[in-house]
């Protein structure tokens, strides 16, 4: 009886307070390990980069071995993209094509790129170490870091890229609303 | 009973052969006489479990852009989908465009081994089973899918080469809304990230706005399970945004607070913010795919001239058709139904008068947005119109055909 009386009140302060519960309860909670190695993505800040360190001259030998046969010996001449600018700094960066180690706003972005694509058809091969030597190389290469630089989950995502904020933020994106505001295409 | 199925399947048998004597021997039936029966068919057991089309039906997609598909190494670039065969508004599975970030095999995965992981910034992270996806409310809509690269050029012959990295198909799945609502949006949460299981791991980052509204996991294609080109056994769709959005072989999905700038976002950098702005969703867009480059018009007389409108800013509303290079407009059919961010088809009813002209057609969406020419987009950003012009975003501009006085149709463009 005391239970029946009560269960009214019981449920209201069920609906305002579990407002966010699941509604079917189908899906299972992974532990926070398998989500660890699930999570490749490294965003700008680099919360999520693994333990581990490389440098430019670390980066050159497993750039030799493992990724000279497609992207050319000095990231030039090739079949797979370019890695380095054919122009030098004289040449405003937009102007100097489309590179990865180059125009990236974040350097988080090339290594995030390195260790979820490369080498192709051989992805997930490389060690976190190699991945941190390799990124160093390839912003090295390009003018971006100097050659002495130790690049870790700190100094990596602290690397500031020549773009710096001269590159066009997203516009909030609404449903039903064109594409570009002004625009009548 | 039983005893006398083998008889009637001899008799079958012997009436083909007989058939086909007859065929060859040219006999014209006497007045009053049945006409001929066609050469038959024998049955197997591949068209009882899963069937073939005519043998007289030979439309097949094609490698896109001049690039070998698949390459030597069994690579799988972008395939374009037959569009100046098509009829009505959905595209055949095994003709549906293909497009990969990257050159890349197809994964073969096991449904039953498959899981989709949903965490960040979320109260519970979940993963979800093939089976679990399956017994959740679903969702099934037809929707087109359009690659950024789809675009006409002058070297282009056929709608196939202009046009044909879109398709339309109706996809079954489970809203994304269902998903995040099940593991509880985190106050913050702005933007997601997508990602497949290929090699390169595609990933992009869609704003949360866009998850809530309308996208879903689709596992289901055209009545059936996703084929394995179009990312079995789950994909995302992204209705609207352009093709790469629409993560194939998907694993995981990380909300977060920030555009995250993977690989995938990086291709869509630009420095100039209007053009940025271009590069999610698709404007409206049409094409007549009858009669249109490398058909042959038998002679004057009447056609209907037949084409497909699609928008990524909803339903297509209205589609008008030129048959005089754009000096006079009107008004074309919708057949059917017109569905949001799905291909609509039109008909305009032409009668030639064997004179050389050019057709061209043009569309209006439910929110307003009109299909330009490249006249107008280049006036719009201020752009000498010649050869040279490219079109900022996905090219939606106007495709005129021009048809010659012998009846064939060529470029427009060219």
């Amino acid at each position: 009886m005391g239970t029946l009386r009560v269960l009214p009140f019981v449920l209201l302060m069920g609906v305002s307070t579990l407002a966010q519960s699941p509604t079917y309860g189908v899906g299972r909670t992974p532990t926070a390990e398998e989500i660890r190695a699930w999570d490749i993505s490294i965003g700008p800040t680099g919360e999520e980069l693994p333990p581990g360190r490389g440098t430019t001259k670390e980066g050159a030998q497993v750039y030799r071995a493992k990724c000279a046969g497609c992207h050319g010996a000095t990231g030039i001449g090739g079949t797979a993209p370019i890695l380095k600018s054919k122009a030098g700094p004289e040449v405003e960066l937009w102007a100097r094509g489309r590179i990865l180690p180059l125009r990236a706003p974040f350097a988080t972005t090339v290594w995030d790129y390195i260790n979820r694509a490369m080498p192709l058809n051989r992805e997930g091969t490389l060690t976190a170490d190699e991945v941190y030597a390799l990124t160093a190389f390839l912003l090295n290469m390009n003018g971006v870091i100097p050659e002495d630089e130790v690049l870790d989950a700190q100094s990596l995502p602290k690397v500031k890229m020549p773009i710096g904020d001269r590159f066009a933020s997203l516009p909030e994106w609404k449903p039903r609303t064109p594409r570009l505001k002004g625009y009548p295409y | 009973m039983a005893s006398k199925r083998p008889d009637r399947r001899e008799f079958l048998k012997g009436g083909a052969a007989l058939t086909g004597g007859l065929t060859l021997g040219a006999v014209a039936p006497v007045l009053g006489q049945a006409p001929a029966s066609p050469p038959m068919i024998k049955g197997n057991k591949d068209q009882i479990a899963y069937g073939d089309r005519s043998r007289f039906v030979t439309s097949v997609r094609i490698a896109h852009g001049g690039r070998p598909s698949p390459d030597d190494f069994g690579l799988v670039f972008h395939v374009a989908s037959p569009l100046q065969d098509s009829v009505g508004v959905i595209t055949p599975s095994s003709l549906h465009f293909v497009g990969t970030t990257r050159g890349s095999y197809i994964p073969e995965i096991d449904p039953r081994e498959h899981r989709l992981l949903i965490h960040g910034m979320v109260d519970r992270p979940l993963t979800f089973t093939m089976e679990d996806l399956k017994r959740l409310p679903s969702v099934t809509r037809l929707h087109f899918m359009e690659c950024a690269g789809n675009r006409s050029s002058r070297r282009a012959k056929t709608v196939q080469e202009t046009h044909g990295m879109t398709s339309c198909a109706e996809w079954t799945g489970v809203l994304l809304s269902v998903l995040l609502k099940e593991c509880g949006l985190k106050g913050g949460a702005s933007w997601f990230v997508a990602e497949g299981s290929e090699e390169v791991k595609g990933a992009s980052s869609m704003p949360i706005a866009k998850a809530m509204d309308d996208c879903f996991v689709a596992y289901g294609m055209n009545g059936e399970a996703l084929r394995p080109q179009q990312g079995f056994p789950l994909r995302l769709m992204a209705p609207g945004f352009e093709g790469i959005f629409h993560t194939k072989y998907l694993r995981r999905i990380k909300v977060v607070d920030r555009y995250y700038m993977n690989y995938n976002d990086f291709g869509h950098l630009d420095q100039e913010p209007k053009v940025a702005a271009l590069a999610y969703q698709i404007g409206p867009k049409s094409v007549i795919t009858f009669p249109s480059g490398g058909h042959q018009l038998p002679g004057r007389g009447f056609y209907e001239i037949s084409g497909l409108a699609w928008s990524g800013g909803g339903a297509i509303k209205k589609v008008e058709v030129s048959t005089d290079g754009g000096k006079r407009w009107n008004i074309a059919e919708i057949k059917g139904t017109a569905h949001r961010m799905a291909h609509t088809r039109f008909g305009y009813q032409w009668n030639w008068d064997g004179q050389e002209t050019e057709i061209q057609s043009r569309c209006t969406d439910e929110i307003g947005q009109v299909q330009p020419s490249r006249a107008q987009i280049a006036k719009y950003w201020n752009k000498t119109l010649d050869q040279t012009f490219s079109v900022p975003g996905l090219d939606n501009s106007i495709q005129p055909w021009k048809v010659a006085k012998d009846g064939s149709v060529l470029n427009g463009n060219a």
